[in-house]
């Protein structure tokens, strides 16, 4: 299975990003093989709508499950339209949470938060 | 000749200067551009107004003709649009209705839909011409609000009640000001918030004074802010139980009280002379 984690560094030392749209790099990380790809997040840098991108990316990589503290709204349409599962990490560490999604500890994320910032925002 | 209230928080005296200003030139228009909350319809109570819905365009995807080939998605520089399992998502609520993604969809599958966010309501009172934007809750932008209520014509003197703060929608309500009236609290904070609004006319180069609100006795930050910085001083209005009482029962000081009349006519004879000391220059 493909996963995706939203991540502070390009390592699996780094923990996971508390943010998702907006995480400097993403991990794809395969369970069967144990590849692990670090890209960077384009949308990180965003003026608007960094969940929508960076969830439209992560459903280009046919991954099937993303691992995150949290996410948005606006994402999470974007990733339930693809079928994508959302689990929730628990703590910082990358390879904990790795495990733990293995050994089926992490729970599905519940709590979608409405986004931070302005809705329309206009000028 | 368009003068516009600003202040840099909430609740430092906009609406009642604009509101008395309005009063005291007895023939005026009254806008209030506050669009996320405005009252100046309160104290005006205009009996016969009209309103009309404000829309923005806002793209609608015809999953028939689309080909997924994210041209719009890719261009879209708030990621409004998302291509997900064969269609195209539409987050209306980021959009900022630039119509790009419908000009450059090669099929021509994207239209675009009006989408209400509020309404504008004019109304006449006793002279004054009420003017008054409503954004729905909820919607994050009243800048398209301004600008309905601000593209019509006036004549004789308007007095814009802006929305708090220096941001976008206060940058849009000051745009074709001939003049801004800065309204200082007189405190520390409320020098603070002077400051911010005072950078934002400068860079707007608008010819501007202050009216100090709540003045008691004693030092006022706000004052010697404005002596500092060279800001005209256009009137000191008191911290004074009987304005607040009137104003709390939605009542126009100008009107109801005479020393207020005063207060506010001298106000309203100053700004003319300063506009017209501007326009001159």
């Amino acid at each position: 299975m493909k996963l995706a984690v939203p991540v502070d560094g390009s390592s699996m030392q780094t923990s996971v990003c508390q943010s998702f749209g907006r995480a400097p790099y993403f991990l794809i990380y395969d369970t069967e093989t144990e590849e692990a790809r670090f890209f960077k997040n384009d949308a990180a840098a965003a003026q608007g709508g960094a969940g929508i991108r960076a969830a439209q990316w992560i459903v280009d990589q046919d991954v099937q499950a993303l691992l995150t503290p949290r996410c948005g709204n606006n994402a999470a349409l974007v990733l339930q339209a693809a079928n994508i599962k959302i689990y929730k990490t628990q703590g910082d560490s990358l390879e904990e949470n790795i495990r733990a999604f293995a050994t089926e500890e992490l729970p599905v994320l519940k709590d979608i938060h409405p986004g931070f910032h302005h809705r329309r925002g206009r000028f | 000749m368009k003068i516009a209230v600003v202040s840099g928080k909430g609740g430092t005296g906009k609406t009642l200067v604009a509101v008395n200003l309005a009063a005291a030139a007895r023939r005026a228009v009254y806008i209030d551009c506050d669009v996320e909350e405005p009252n100046g319809h309160l104290f005006f109570k205009p009996g016969d107004a009209k309103s009309r819905e404000v829309t923005v365009p806002i793209p609608s995807v015809d999953a028939s003709r689309c080909t997924g080939c994210r041209i719009c998605t890719e261009f879209c520089k708030f990621n409004a649009l998302a291509y997900v399992d064969n269609s195209v998502q539409v987050f209306a609520e980021i959009c900022h209705s630039c119509g790009g993604c419908a000009l450059l969809c090669p099929e021509q599958a994207i239209t675009e839909q009006a989408y209400s966010i509020g309404r504008v309501q004019r109304g006449t009172l006793d002279g004054v011409d009420v003017w008054s934007g409503f954004l729905n809750p909820g919607e994050p932008s009243g800048v398209p609000i301004i600008r309905e209520l601000l593209q019509e014509e006036t004549k004789g003197p308007c007095f814009i009640d802006c929305p708090p703060g220096s941001a976008c929608a206060v940058m849009e309500t000051i745009q074709e000001a001939d003049y801004c009236i800065l309204v200082a609290e007189p405190t520390i904070f409320g020098v603070h918030n002077l400051r911010i609004v005072h950078e934002l006319v400068q860079l707007f180069a608008k010819p501007h004074g202050a009216v100090l609100n709540k003045c008691l006795a004693g030092d006022n930050p706000a004052e010697a802010y404005c002596r500092e910085q060279g800001i005209e001083i256009l009137a000191k209005i008191p911290l004074a139980q009987d304005l607040g009482q009137i104003t709390a029962n939605a009542g126009i000081a100008a009107r109801e009280d005479g020393k207020y009349r005063e207060l506010f006519c001298r106000l309203l004879d100053r700004v003319m002379e300063e506009v017209r000391q501007c326009s001159n220059s």
